[in-house]
């Protein structure tokens, strides 16, 4: 339930030290961005990396690479753009998705990059016997790997449906192909709420009630998904289904999900939003009763023209944050992954202090706590265990995320 | 019965064991160069040559590989002289071995896939006079697989970053080629060194688990890296620890780093190896920085005695030498750190850790 004083920000935004949900770039995905797939549709592989330069400065901790688009050569596509990728050094730092529902591209992709990558993904929809062969080859080139939540039958909807399969392929994994569970990572599917299709009402809960009890049945396996899948009825209204990401983010995090294809930097904090937008959204993703005589999703449809495109709002109220104290505005641009304003605040914190040294142990800190102790606080408390700031008996929070920042590149 | 204290040192297996068994109980020791022995033979055209090469048309001359097709004498020779320094593992005379690496010298893929075979069994049969002569000590032949002159990383044009000379099934080919060789011809293990570019080195890794899955013996894999200078990284660019991270999935027996860098300048690399791997960690640094002839000077006993502190402050499990260090070198080595406790093999909580140029840690 939706908690009125909560502080926390979910971890979205410029990457801070550590951050407890992993951001995955999207925008270098042919199916997902339509710019992407303009550029190298034209062959502008040039244009192309600055976009993958771009999900990186966002704060992407991992780039997604997808190809597979009729109009192209997939297998070219992604071995081109891989090759090119690899010699900047600011976008080869972090590893690499290679994604693709073709398993040779998938494969041609495996045998570009000199780091440990993850494979997006395989799957048992053509039966056990070629996923076990695939999961074999991605532990001889050395990758992760994503395993969807598709078997023989069909791609899993339900809750039970996900689990179910999600746990025999973990199995099958770990008992049969001897794959560390630890390099496992479950999509579970994402799909769209809010279609005027009342199957569908109930998929956010699915997945994030899926995400729970995978975690618990699948130890050291990972929890990842589409997330722009969820709003795509809305698409066409980016504030919105920034909204929607933002709101089941939330859900989904706080029920063990660790990382997400998402567009790195561009997520709204869930504070932030607008309390009728917020509590609209959080009714269709939890799928809960209805609040008045039309039914959620139409609830939300018609509020929605209402945030359409509205960016003078949007900059005002973004705005607003910097009437508060010199320590308020710093801790709002980094929960916020803001920067801004970065230099006039501090310098403005740094001649308020003897030395510049106390801007980082006062001014940054204090806003450092709001980060961590907010959003890990949170999930502690949701999770049953003790706040790990000062009360802490010892327990870390379980998702952690150390991703460390070294000299350049040669 | 089979009895399983002492393992049977005439099967490839029982080698395997007590190579093991022997990492456990003391700090291990490699050989030492092997280009700057053959430099000091003064050998002429014709040693390269041999009958085998006789009318060739070019210069074989500076093809140490080829020498265990034509000097064989030679390369018996050298291992002779590393094992009565006191190493434990040789290695084969074959870091050229490839057909890529090959191919400035025109060989044919027979030409190279005999100096593997027969670099194994020089290296082979010289152990076993050892292992004749000193039962209690078992040596250990170490199939060298080098780098290549082409990288999959990297451009081989500077106004293309994509182009590449090369594709990784040419590079896997290559490997395939020379790590079959070199198992027919009786090799303990396998050490990929010198790594300049990671996925060569994946493609290596690769062709030895295809290996293994077709029905073969496993052999131990010793992964060794080369940081190139002062960035702490290697020439494809990678940090230490993105480099473990790359090559992990091999459950290497060995990792660590070789070439490049002096005792002194490797120290921190292999500082932080010993803090990552979870497996046991080896260096065989470069008799220190060349001359401005190109030269080492690093006297043996400086190497001991460098060698000596890093197994004394737990960083190591095996220990060797790479360009400029002769058997005289190895001989301080030994006995440096002889009765020097080993590094203990750290446990690390588990946790997705991927790389790019840099690591990628999720835990908990």
């Amino acid at each position: 339930m939706a908690d009125p004083d909560c502080r926390v920000a979910i971890p979205v935004g410029r990457s801070v030290v550590r951050s407890v949900f992993v951001n995955i770039g999207e925008r270098t995905n042919v199916t997902g961005s339509a710019k992407f797939k303009k550029l190298i549709v034209e062959g502008n592989y040039g244009e192309a990396l600055s976009v993958a330069r771009q999900q990186v400065e966002a704060g992407a901790q991992v780039i997604d690479v997808n190809m597979d688009e009729g109009l192209l050569d997939s297998r070219l596509a992604m071995v081109t753009f891989l090759n090119l990728m690899a010699a900047e050094p600011d976008i080869a730092r972090v590893p690499v998705m290679i994604d693709s529902s073709k398993w040779e591209v998938i494969e041609a992709g495996l045998k570009c990059v000199q780091g440990k990558a993850i494979v997006n993904s395989i799957s048992m929809k053509e039966g056990e016997e070629k996923f076990i062969e695939q999961a074999r080859l991605c532990l001889r080139y050395g990758a992760a790997v994503v395993v969807m939540a598709f078997d023989e039958v069909g791609q899993a909807d339900t809750a039970a449906r996900k689990v179910e399969i999600c746990e025999r392929a973990y199995r099958i994994l770990v008992d049969q192909v001897g794959f560390p569970p630890e390099d496992i990572i479950f999509d579970p599917n994402i799909f769209a709420v809010a279609t005027g299709i009342e199957e569908h009402d109930n998929y956010a809960v699915d997945f994030i009630e899926a995400t729970r009890e995978i975690k618990t049945r699948c130890p050291y396996a990972r929890i990842s998904g589409g997330v722009s899948n969820v709003s795509f009825s809305f698409r066409g209204n980016e504030p919105v289904r920034r909204a929607i990401h933002s709101v089941f983010l939330y859900h989904a995090i706080a029920a063990g999900m660790d990382m997400g294809i998402v567009n790195a930097g561009d997520l709204p904090v869930y504070d932030t939003l607008d309390p009728e937008l917020r509590e609209a959204v959080e009714d269709v993703i939890l799928n809960r009763p209805q609040r008045t005589n039309v039914s959620n999703t139409e609830r939300l449809v018609d509020l929605a023209p209402r945030y359409k495109g509205d960016k003078s709002q949007v900059q005002t109220a973004n705005l607003e944050w910097r009437k508060g104290s010199v320590n308020a505005r710093i801790t709002h641009a980094l929960v916020n992954g803001i920067t801004e304003f970065i230099n006039e605040d501090t310098e403005e914190a740094r001649l308020s202090v003897e030395r510049p040294l106390h801007v980082i142990e006062g001014h940054l800190m204090d806003g450092m706590n709001v980060v961590h102790g907010g959003r890990e606080g949170r999930q502690a408390a949701r999770a049953g265990w003790p706040h790990p700031d000062g009360h802490g008996q010892g327990r870390r929070p379980r998702h952690r995320q150390e991703h460390r920042r070294r000299g350049p590149a040669v | 019965m089979t009895d399983l204290t002492t393992p049977d040192l005439s099967t490839r297996g029982g080698r395997i064991a007590a190579l093991k068994a022997a990492a456990k109980e003391r700090v291990l020791i490699l050989d030492g160069s092997w280009g700057v022995m053959f430099q000091k033979k003064k050998l002429v055209e014709a040693d390269y040559r041999g009958q085998r090469f006789a009318d060739y048309d070019g210069q074989m001359k500076g093809n140490n590989d080829v020498l265990c097709l034509t000097r064989p004498d030679l390369v018996a020779e050298l291992h002779d002289a590393y094992f009565a320094a006191g190493t434990d593992i040789s290695e084969t005379n074959t870091f050229s071995g490839t057909t890529i690496a090959q191919a400035d010298y025109h060989l044919s893929e027979k030409d190279v896939w005999d100096i593997n075979y027969e670099g194994a069994r020089i290296g082979r049969s010289v152990a076993d006079r050892w292992l004749k002569a000193h039962p209690e000590k078992p040596r250990f032949i170490a199939g060298s697989i080098g780098p290549l002159n082409v990288m999959l990383s990297m451009s081989s044009d500077v106004n293309d970053p994509g182009a590449r000379k090369v594709t990784f099934d040419q590079v896997y080919e290559a490997y395939r080629q020379q790590v079959s060789a070199l198992y027919e011809g009786g090799v303990d293990l396998f050490l990929i060194e010198t790594i300049t570019d990671t996925l060569n080195c994946k493609a290596a890794i690769k062709a030895i688990l295809d290996l293994r899955d077709e029905g073969h013996e496993e052999l131990p894999i010793w992964i060794s890296g080369t940081i190139t200078d002062r960035s702490g990284r290697t020439l494809s660019g990678q940090t230490a620890e993105a480099f473990w991270n790359s090559v992990k999935h091999c459950k290497p027996f060995a990792v660590g780093f070789n070439c490049a860098l002096g005792a002194d300048l490797m120290r921190p690399h292999i500082a932080e190896m010993a803090r990552i791997a979870d497996t046991l960690v080896a260096a065989y640094p470069n008799a220190g920085l060349p001359n401005a002839m190109g030269e080492y000077d690093e006297e043996p006993h400086q190497t001991g005695h460098a060698l000596h502190e890093w197994a004394t402050d737990g960083l190591v499990n095996i220990l060797g030498g790479c360009c400029g260090t002769t058997p005289d070198h190895i001989r301080h080595v030994a006995e440096a750190v002889a009765g020097v406790t080993p590094r203990q093999i750290p446990e690390r909580p588990k946790a997705m850790r991927l790389a790019g140029l840099e690591p990628f840690e999720l835990v908990g």
